[in-house]
This record gives C-alpha cells, structure tokens and sequence, in this order.
C-alpha cells in the first residue's frame, strides 16, 4: 500500500500537510523585514545562514485570522531546485504517513478556487488534513 | 619517472587554438573588406601556421594537413600568385568553420573529420590560378628552420651533466647488467610551440623499454617547457644507437643531435676533474644561443594573446561568495570595534578591512571579462546572414573592450543574436529599395557597449525601415490587448513594447514587421533574469534602436544605509548624488508636487515612507533628512528620517519569487543579522 509523509502543521484551527520532501527545515521565527510593493501574502524575508528567502504568509493568503499566541508559530522552508521560500505557520505538530487511499480527492471537497493548491485531503484518525501543493502555492507552478 | 599528463597539454592546446581561431575569423573579415592589406594577410598566414605546427604537435593529423593546405594557399596570396577574391575568402571561411568544428570534435573526445572536400577546393585554387610554376609554396621562405646554424653549435654540445656518487653507482650497476648508458642531446626545431609536449613524447618514446636516469633541465622545467633548443638525457636500456635516433626521428620538430655510449670510465675522470674542465667548454656557445633564443622567445611571448588559466564558473561562484561572507562578517567585527574603543582591535579590524577589499577587487576582477569574447563572433554572422539574404550591411562594433561579470557574459549572448538577426533579416531592406529610399545601399548596424554608472549599455541598432507603430497598434488593438482609444493615445515606445509580449506575434502576422516581434519576449525575459531591462526606440523609414541596460551585478557595493520609520534600507552610492538636510519650512509646493530650492535648483521631493508603504509612523521633526538621487538625467530627493552612513553590503537576490518589485534591486544582510533591502532609484518612483 503506498503511503506519503507529510508535515502536520496547524494555521488558526485547521490542519495541513505539506508533502515532507519538498519541506528542508523548520525554524523559529526569526526576524522577518518587510518588502514593500511586494505580493500582499508576502511577509518580508528572512536571513537563513547568509541567504535571503522569501516568507509568505498563509493568514492572509488563506483568509485566515492571525492568532494571539505566536508561541509555537514556525517557519517552514521550502526547497525547489534552486527556488527557496518559507511560510509561516502557527505550530508544527508532527510528521504524519498517509496512506494514498486515504486521500480524498479536493475537488469533492472543496469547490472555490483556492482548491488549486490543495492536493486533496487526508484523512487520519478522525483527523482532516488539508494537504497543499505548495509549488502551486507559492505560484511555480500554474 | 617523468609524470607528464598529455590531458593537460590538451586544455592547453585547445585554449590556444580557440584563441588563434578568433584572430584568424576576425583577419578574415578584415581581409574581405579590404583585399589590400596584407598585415591582415599576414595574421592570417601567421594563425594558420601556428595552428599547423600546434595540431601536428599534438597529433591531430586533419586539422594539420588542412591548415598545411590553407597555408600553401595564402602563401600564393602573400606572394601575389593569386588574388584575394571572394570565392577564395569564402574557401578560407569554409576552412575556418572546420576548424572550428575540429577543435570542438578535439574537446569532445570525437574521432577526426574527413576534410578532402576542403582540401580539393584549396587544391583547386592553387592550380586554378596560380599555374605559373615560378614558386613552389614548398620553398617559401617564410619559415626558416635555421638547421645550419644549428649544425654548428652541435659541435659544442657536451655532457652538461655532474655525475655524483650515488649516479656513478647507478652507471657501474648497469654496466655490470650489461645494459647501455646513453648520453642523448635532443634538438627542438626553434619554432617548436609546445617543447613540452615535445619533450614529453621524446621521454615517453624512450621509456617504453629503458629508463631515463637524468635529464638536464631537470624533468620539472622540461616539463614546463623551461628550456631552450635542446635537452639532455641519460637513459640506460638495451638498444643500440641507430634505434634510439630512429625513434627520436620519429618524432616531429625533435632530432637526435647527439646518441653517445657513456664510457664510464672518462666520466670518472671528468667527474673528478671537476667542473672547470668541462663548464667553460659548453658555456660561452650556449649562452650566446641562449641570449638569442631569450630575444626569440620573448618575441614569441609579446606575440601570444594572453596566459590563462581556466577555471570552472561554480568554483569562482563559491569563492565569490565566501568573500561575501567575509564582508559581511567584516562589517559586524567593524562594529564591535565601534563599541569597545580598544585600539589594537580597531588596528586588527583596519588591517582586515584593507585585506578584504583587496581580495574583493582582486575577485571581483577575475569575474570580470571583456564583452568582447560575446562580439567577437557576430561580425561573421552578420556578414554570413546579409549574404544570404542578399543585402549589404555595415557592421559597426564599438566598446567591445567593455568589461561585465561573467555570469551576465555567459548569458547576453543569445539575446544579442536574436537582436542581430532581427536587425540584419527585418530591419535592413533590400539594396534595391534603399536605393529607392535615397539611403546607402549597404544598412548600418552598429553595435555598441558602454559603461554608465553601475550598469553597462549594449545597443543594437540599425538603420533600416523602423517599427510600423501603426501596425502594431492595429495588432495589439486585435489581439485585445489594449482597446482603439488607448492605443491611440499610447507613445510610440509604449506601442512598441508591445512587441515585448509574449505571442504578440505568432505565426499568422509574419509579415512586414512582425517577423521582429518572434522572440523578443523571450529576449526581454533573460535580459530582466539577469536584473536588466530593454528598450525600443524607432522612427519609421529611419531605424530601429534597442537599448539594453545591465547591472554589472558587482555582487558587493558601497551603499548608504538609511532609516525610514524603523526600518533600515540601503542606496546604491553609485546612484547617490548628495545628502543634504532641510527644513520643513524649506518645501515649497509647486502643482501639488513638494519641491525643494537646492542650491538655486528646483528639486522634487518624495517620501521615502510614502513610497515604500511604511506604516504610519510619527516623524514631525523640523529636519527632514534628504538623499539626492539621479534616476536618468532628473536629480530627485528622497526624504527618509536619518541617515545611518556608509557601507559595503553584499547584493543578495531576493531569489525568483520576488524579482521585478519596483524600487527594490535586492536584499543584503547587516552586521546585526537582520535583512535590509536594496533600493534601485531607478525604478522607485
């Protein structure tokens, strides 16, 4: 039975999976400089060890109200070939294996545009993980 | 015990052929345009040479027996025998190309090319025109091997060899095997371009079933090709002498000068006798050579393009940004120094400062490399396309020693023969109708580079039949891009950046103009990849100018680091006329447009908060701090709330998720850590 691993992370009080071979590393906030002019779901960018990578943030992109708490909040780096982003979550809960036929198709599910980047959904003891392309997230990929 | 790659011998030549291809293309071109010049006709004769001498050298029998041929055919030229015409000079263009090709089938390890097509036609050329039997090219005298001379001086060669203990040894051993001691002098003929390779193969000859126990120059400058006409050697094996001479004949440009059996017993006696009796007898003929030969072979140098070394891109990449790293940390260790007022820190800190800047330019510099490499080979492919479509075009070049990073070198050149193309297949017209037009017949496309500021300038331009705007409009109008109104109120270099979109012209409108629009948005797109831009500017029925704007991406800049609200931005010095402070009294309005009287000068004023979005944030001070910034030929004051100083940042991209914001030309790391963003005044209001 094949099976996928995904990073469980949370934003407000939904859950979502990001396929774990596009994840390089989760860090803490770290201080994040605003770019003016750029997209409105960009936060600013940060320094990870010398490089300059790009945030977004999910909240707004998703329409989601930021939290209260930032306590647990992380940044999730992505790698693409040579193309490095991060987005900000508000916790990181676990690395989850899904089995493939646990995975509902999105479309079902949902039917307004933001479907696009969601892969589909992943169903896990009584848990639903809205699991994100996150190339077409972050808009690589069309 | 020689260990002698023939691999590195092969970068080498590779390297020089390229290098002396690039001279030949550029003769050839000169000698086309203007059949009288025999310095031209001279080069070219020179680079066929050398590349003759260089390929046999090395073993690569086409490329030798062609350029041997092209060689025999411009020496017909040199002497007048012929005369340069063009099927002779496109022959010669043929041969180049093959050339070309060989090299490449070198480089790639692929097996060598059938070239009796070309060697017929050089043939041919020779027997069609130069029948009189007056001068036999095998006599020409352009290349004399000096032999005679040579002959002579084979009289004063001797043992240069001091035998020590441990050698003497070594030579009773083998006597008592009943093995032969040789002493061997080998000549290199004087025009020998790769000794080394020479030596290397005499060595390698030799080695196959005896052993080399000494050479003289030692084997390292035999091995560099430190040495003059001729080098020494003792090798024991079990030969006799006539086969050690055949095997050294076979070798080209090398001659056995002297194959001697080593009588061990007089070298006993030379040995204990010392040097005195031996040194003086070879000295004074030697050196006298030896001044002769420095003066030929320097002569030989001054003549050589240029000593390079090749280096992989990624690893100049890496050691870039290592120094950039070091900048970095520079700047935070500047700012310790700051703080703890010790002077044998700031001493340390100041010394590291110098050294690091050093090291940047020294890096700096090694990234850097002409534009030239790029244009060198246009003017062939312009000639080539004009010839094929039937026109006449003048091809200017200008600024080609203009100097760029080799990341924007690698890149410009396939935008640049789009724009070339373009200029030459659509903007040119025919002889024919710009006779018509009272033009010359032959169109001029002139391409230009040249440094401004922090940025290098690359134009093409032509002066052909220019953009029909009209055309466009109607296209752009009927392709829904923008509607009839708008078209019309649109400026002629706003219609013609249409022509930037990608698919503005597909198949279909192949016709008068837009055959120029196939690609230029793929153009635009590499040129704006590497944070560039392009214009077009064109007047119909006089030309067509595209002007290309590159960074010269120095990865580390002076900047002056600024503070609006609380965040921290850094402006390029390069683009940095002044800073100055004013009062809020001092701003005047004019059209509702803040100015300022600057020196007796009108000068408009934004708000760098504004600009940038800041949140609101409650500056009411009376000083008002102003950056003077030149974007174009307009001067223009940017009102931020302090200014920090100034400093040395690293350019780091904000990677491919963010590149086209206006205003921002990148990010780079502060001392304290935290990113600051880079604004480009250029492109910030």
């Amino acid at each position: 039975m094949k099976e996928i691993q995904v990073v469980a992370f949370t934003l407000g009080s939904q859950e979502y999976g990001v396929d774990i071979l596009d994840v390089q590393e989760i860090i803490k906030v770290l201080t994040i400089t605003r770019v003016p002019r750029a997209g409105r779901f960009i936060e600013g960018v940060i320094n990870l060890r010398g490089n300059v990578i790009p945030v977004f943030n999910l909240h707004k992109r998703f329409g989601v109200p930021p939290v209260e708490d930032k306590g647990e909040a992380r940044i999730i780096v992505f790698q693409f070939e040579d193309t490095r982003a991060g987005i900000i979550v508000d916790g990181v809960s676990e690395v989850i294996r899904i089995s493939v036929d646990d995975i509902e198709d999105a479309g079902k599910v949902y039917q307004n545009l933001d479907a696009d980047f969601i892969q589909g959904v992943g169903k896990v003891k009584g848990r639903l993980l809205l699991l994100l392309n996150v190339k077409k997230l972050l808009g690589l990929e069309t | 015990m020689l260990n002698m790659d023939m691999s590195q011998y092969l970068d080498v030549f590779l390297e020089e052929c390229k290098e002396h291809l690039v001279n030949l293309n550029e003769k050839l071109l000169e000698l086309e345009k203007n059949p009288q010049d025999l310095s031209s006709l001279n080069e070219i004769f020179r680079a066929a040479h050398t590349l003759k001498g260089m390929s046999s050298t090395m073993g690569f029998n086409d490329m030798a027996v062609l350029t041997h041929h092209m060689e025999d055919v411009l020496s017909y030229l040199k002497e007048g025998v012929i005369k340069v015409e063009t099927p002779i000079i496109d022959t010669l263009f043929d041969c180049f190309d093959r050339l070309q090709v060989m090299v490449g089938n070198i480089q790639e390890g692929k097996p060598p090319v059938d070239n009796t097509d070309l060697i017929e036609m050089l043939e041919s050329i020779k027997k069609g025109e130069g029948n009189s039997a007056s001068s036999e090219p095998g006599d020409r005298s352009s290349v004399v091997t000096p032999e005679h001379e040579d002959k002579e001086h084979a009289a004063y060669v001797s043992m240069p060899f001091e035998f020590n203990q441990y050698d003497l040894t070594v030579l009773r051993e083998v006597q008592t095997r009943g093995l032969n001691a040789y002493y061997i002098a080998v000549k290199v003929a004087p025009d020998c371009l790769m000794k080394s390779v020479r030596a290397f193969m005499v060595f390698k000859s030799l080695e196959t079933d005896g052993e080399i126990i000494k050479t003289h120059p030692p084997a390292q400058e035999l091995d560099e090709g430190k040495f003059q006409d001729r080098f020494h050697l003792i090798l024991v094996n079990q030969l006799d002498e006539d086969t050690i001479r055949q095997r050294i004949n076979n070798i080209s440009e090398v001659e056995p000068e002297v194959v001697q059996l080593i009588d061990l017993n007089s070298i006993q006696k030379t040995g204990a006798d010392a040097q005195a009796d031996q040194r003086p007898a070879v000295s004074p003929p030697t050196q006298a050579a030896a001044a002769g030969e420095k003066a030929q072979e320097d002569s030989f140098r001054s003549s050589k393009v240029k000593q390079t070394v090749r280096v992989d891109i990624e690893k100049l990449d890496n050691l870039m940004n290592l120094v950039g790293e070091l900048v970095i940390n520079k700047g935070r260790l500047e700012q310790i120094g700051l703080n703890q007022h010790r002077g044998d820190l700031n001493e340390v800190i100041e010394q590291m400062e110098r050294i690091t800047s050093d090291l940047q330019n020294v890096v700096m510099n090694v990234r850097m490399v002409p534009i030239e490499q790029v244009f060198n080979r246009f003017p062939r492919m312009v000639r080539d396309l004009a010839k094929e479509l039937g026109k006449e075009v003048n091809f200017v070049i200008e600024g080609k020693e203009t100097e760029l990073d080799r990341t924007v070198i690698d890149e410009i050149g396939d935008p640049l023969v789009h724009l070339l193309r373009n200029a030459v297949d659509h903007g040119i017209e025919y002889p024919e109708e710009r006779r018509q037009k009272g033009k010359p017949t032959a169109g001029l496309v002139r391409l230009v580079a040249r440094h401004e500021g922090n940025n290098v300038f690359i134009e093409v331009s032509d002066d052909g039949k220019g953009l029909d705007l009209d055309l466009i409009r109607r296209k752009a109008v009927e392709k829904g891009l923008a509607t009839a109104q708008e078209a019309d109120n649109m400026t002629a270099a706003q219609v013609a950046d249409f022509m930037f979109r990608s698919g503005f012209s597909t198949a279909q409108n192949v016709t008068d103009i837009s055959g120029r629009g196939v690609g230029l948005d793929v153009v635009k797109n590499k040129i704006e990849s590497l944070n560039g831009d392009i214009v077009v500017d064109t007047v119909w029925g006089q030309g067509t100018t595209f002007k290309i704007r590159l960074p010269l991406t120095l990865a580390i800049i002076q900047a002056l680091l600024v503070k609006v609200g609380d965040e921290t931005y850094a402006i390029p010095l390069s683009s940095v006329d002044e800073t100055t402070m004013i009062s809020k009294n001092d701003i005047k309005m004019v059209q509702s447009q803040e100015v300022v009287l600057l020196r007796g000068k009108v000068l408009p004023l934004v708000k760098a908060s504004y600009l940038l979005e800041c949140p609101e944030h409650g500056n009411n001070e009376d000083i008002m701090y102003v950056v003077v910034v030149r974007k174009g030929d307009k001067q223009l004051g940017i009102v931020v709330d302090s200014l920090i100083g100034q400093q040395e940042i690293v350019i780091k991209s904000l990677g491919r998720l963010l590149t086209g914001i206006p205003g921002v030309a990148g990010g780079t790391i502060l001392g304290d850590g935290a990113v600051s963003l880079i604004l480009d005044p250029g492109t910030l209001v």
